[in-house]
């Protein structure tokens, strides 16, 4: 037997080429086998999905798109067999979904106001542009100002602040008016300024406080009111429109913007008193949060607008839809504290002594050390707040209040348009509009959770 | 007394009612230590009776209804938050429908002007709420005249605007012609509402079983009804007209031919103002008239100069003074069919035949054309 082996016939003289991984352990089908068809349970659920997906997403798009009608002056127009979504019926109720019985003429005052508020609030979203607290100032203290006079047209017709409502200024004034404003309220304003002023500043300087710096805190309070009422009260030659033709998007926006702007700071107050240590605090707030979370939504939108009139004196009749947004307000509060005392407590003591040993004072503690950090921690909490605020706007369409959906239900019962396709129509745009607020609110609040998430990085 | 408002203080405080006023009448027989007492306690309660009735009749003096009404310069109205033909919101944003217009024709009498109107859409509950604290002036939807809310609530029905009544909507491929082939049928109708117990009574005087199949929307009674789950759809005519439109093949359903209930529909105004409900009454009553004496809003201004009818002349103002009696002006009629035009024009605009609706005249065509439609005449 003879073998040769310095031929090099066996040897090598090149790398042998890198194979590629058996079919099964790449690409799609490793994917699928990997994530879809891992074992028969997770087998039988991708089988169950696609025949959901199979049985929902083709009649869905054939109702939405392919058998939709698109064009048409009225209902005539969406009858007949196999007709799907009727969108020539939300084109002829555009308006009204968005505007509501605001008046035609006018609804360019909305649209500013729309449009202002976008313009405010998207630099304050970004966290990269400047000017942060100009900006907060703009949207949380002018802009809601601004609107209120854009929204309603403005001149109030304030002729009575405090000392006139006993007749005390009137007589000595007369009924002055100057450019559309009643000079007895201003005089009566500042009377009443002037007498806060004193008592306020006496009191504490009779408890040994600083009087003269609290005569100077009520003086600027009452100088914001003023700046406020007399923005509201100057005629600046808009019509004036009532709440009660507002309706549609408008008053959704308007109701869960309010609710949500006012609910967190209140809510982060009266979280802070349930866990104050003061026993008065404590218990007034407890007894809020626990009324309101004890009664439903609908039960207080009932009582601020049926019961409450017979409660006020006679005349006193506050905006029906105000009373629903102090409502809304209050009753989002409640929940808002609770969410942000799950913050507080699962702050580690260690940050509270730690902050007390620098020598910290309480309001600083809280502000520089325990609420950033609380806040943070329950962003999830706090937008799901937001959100489920946001749709349960829709329940004051039980005070007639029309929002988005309350309009919606109204232009159903238009017989113009009532078709066998009207009602899906309607509410499958509703769920879209509906949802586009909602996943914006929900994206949003992830991408700030990822931003902030810095002390808790594993 | 009558015209303070029901929740004012004044008109509720205790004394007014006989029971403190006989224990103040015992009271001064009582012996001579209780005697200063008593004469302290009568005269407080005389100062405060005497107190109370002159605010009332301040309140009485100072605005009467139509003054308020006249003072604030429209006409405030309670609507349905949505009924097709009867008060819905159309293209245009306005509320439009047979309750609405009629509170265009009460503006339009007192005002001369068919847009000085305002609404507010009210649910089935708080309609008469409203009406009784005054946020409304009239109600005007679709609300029927029974004795109890007429007697009752403190309201008086003004008239009939549309009579209505209970009707039975169901497949044309069941075979049924008659209601009383009903019986075991299973019905699909709204909860909470007068038209479940119509139906109760109806079967059980004709000793007939039924299934009810009750939904809280209208919207989801018509799916059911459409999607086969109920044999019968009942609910007031007028409304089973306007359903009928949202069902997949409406001419495969037929509407029987018995009315089961009585529901005449009509504006409804507060006690305790008269002129005010004069007022409201005899709008509905010039339109009726109008019709029947052939005068609609197109032919209303050549009617008011040449017309040589006497009763014509009435009706537009050229003859008699018949507005001041309720503290409006003499052309009221005239300005009502200007601005909004008789009861047929309203009919046919809002539910008629010329409409999605669809709704023949019926029982709502006037009594000399074989309906009920009956207005006292105007002199």
């Amino acid at each position: 037997m003879s073998m040769t082996f310095d031929d090099g016939t066996f040897i090598r003289n090149e790398m042998a080429p890198v194979l590629p991984p058996p079919k099964l352990r790449i690409g799609p089908v490793a994917w699928m086998r990997e994530n879809l068809f891992s074992g028969i349970f997770n087998t039988l659920l991708t089988l169950l999905g696609i025949l959901l997906v199979i049985s929902v997403v083709p009649p869905f798009v054939r109702f939405m798109f392919i058998d939709a009608v698109w064009t048409g002056e009225n209902r005539e127009a969406c009858l007949g067999p196999d007709v799907g979504a009727c969108w020539p019926f939300i084109h002829a109720k555009f308006g009204q979904l968005i505007y509501g019985f605001y008046p035609i003429s006018e609804r360019w005052r909305v649209d500013i106001v729309f449009a202002l508020g976008a313009v405010l609030l998207v630099p304050l979203l970004v966290p990269s542009l400047p000017f942060k607290r100009t900006g907060s100032l703009l949207f949380f203290v002018v802009y809601p100002v601004v609107a209120f006079v854009l929204l309603t047209g403005g001149n109030i017709n304030a002729s009575a602040f405090l000392l006139e409502r006993f007749g005390l200024i009137r007589p000595f004034v007369g009924d002055a008016q100057l450019g559309g404003i009643n000079l007895a309220f201003w005089v009566d304003f500042g009377l009443t300024t002037l007498l806060f002023m004193a008592a306020i500043g006496g009191f504490i300087a009779l408890l040994g406080g600083n009087g003269r710096s609290a005569a100077r805190t009520t003086l600027f309070v009452f100088l914001a009111l003023g700046a406020v009422i007399f923005c509201w009260d100057a005629d600046v030659g808009l019509s004036y429109v009532e709440t009660r033709q507002w309706g549609g998007l408008l008053v959704t926006l308007v109701i869960a913007v309010t609710g949500i702007v006012a609910s967190l700071p209140l809510g982060i107050l009266l979280a802070l008193g349930r866990r104050s240590q003061m026993p008065v605090v404590r218990l007034l707030s407890v007894i809020f949060i626990e009324f309101w979370r004890g009664v439903p939504l609908i039960t207080v939108l009932f009582f601020a607008t049926y019961m409450l009139p017979l409660f006020l004196p006679q005349g006193t009749n506050p905006d029906a839809l105000l009373r629903a947004l102090v409502g809304v307000a209050l009753f989002s509060a409640a929940y808002m504290a609770e969410v942000v005392r799950g913050g507080l407590q699962a702050i580690p003591k260690g940050q509270y002594e730690g902050a007390m040993a620098v020598g910290l004072t309480w309001s600083q503690m809280m502000r520089l050390i325990v609420l950033p950090q609380a806040l943070t921690l329950v962003i999830p909490g706090i937008v799901n707040s937001f959100i489920s605020l946001f749709k349960d706007t829709t329940l004051v369409l039980i005070v007639s209040i029309f929002d988005f959906l309350g309009q919606l239900r109204a232009a159903f019962t238009d017989p113009n348009w009532a078709t066998p396709v009207t009602l899906y129509t309607g509410f499958a745009f509703a769920g879209v509009v509906y949802f586009f607020f909602c996943f914006g609110m929900s994206r949003y609040s992830l991408f700030v959770e990822r931003r902030l998430n810095t002390s808790h990085r594993h | 007394m009558t015209r303070c408002r029901k929740f004012s203080a004044a008109c509720e405080l205790p004394f007014l009612s006989p029971v403190p006023s006989r224990t103040v009448a015992a009271e001064t027989s009582a012996p001579i230590r209780m005697k200063k007492a008593a004469i302290m306690k009568r005269l407080l309660s005389t100062f405060a009776l005497a107190g109370a009735m002159g605010l009332c009749a301040f309140g009485a003096q100072a605005a009467t209804k139509l003054e308020q009404v006249k003072s604030k310069g429209f006409v405030q109205c309670g609507v349905s938050q949505g009924l097709p033909g009867f008060s819905n919101p159309n293209d245009k944003g306005e509320w439009s429908g047979l309750d609405v217009e009629f509170c265009r024709a009460v503006a339009a009498a007192i005002f001369g002007d068919a847009t000085k109107v305002k609404f507010t859409p009210l649910s089935a509950k708080d309609r008469f709420t409203a009406l009784q604290s005054g946020d409304i002036d009239i109600l005007s939807r679709n609300t029927t005249w029974t004795i109890t809310r007429d007697t009752s609530l403190g309201l008086n029905f003004t008239g009939v605007t549309y009579y209505d009544g209970q009707g039975f909507m169901i497949r044309k491929d069941k075979k049924v012609n008659s209601a009383l082939e009903l019986s075991g049928a299973s019905v699909c109708t709204q909860t909470g509402t007068t038209t479940e117990q119509n139906l109760a009574d109806y079967f059980r005087a004709n000793n007939m079983t039924y299934e009810v199949i009750a939904f809280a929307t209208n919207d989801e009674v018509v799916k059911a009804y459409d999607a086969g789950r109920c044999d019968v759809l009942t609910t007031d005519r007028s409304g089973l007209a306007g359903e009928r439109l949202k069902l997949t093949n409406p001419d495969d359903h037929v509407v029987l031919p018995e009315i089961i209930s009585k529901e005449p529909l009509g504006p409804v105004v507060a006690h305790g103002d008269d002129q005010w409900f004069d007022i409201v009454k005899w709008v509905l009553f010039a339109q009726l008239n109008a019709e029947e004496l052939g005068v609609n809003s197109k032919n209303v201004d050549d009617q008011l100069k040449n017309a040589t009818n006497p009763e014509i002349k009435r009706l537009l103002g050229t003859e008699g003074k018949y507005g001041e009696g309720m503290g409006i002006g003499n052309d009221w009629g005239y300005l009502i069919i200007k601005n909004v035009g008789n009861y047929a024009e309203m009919y046919d605009r809002t539910v008629g035949p010329d409409t999605p609706l669809k709704l023949s005249r019926g029982l709502n065509a006037l009594w000399n054309k074989g309906g009920i439609q009956y207005a006292p005449p105007i002199r």
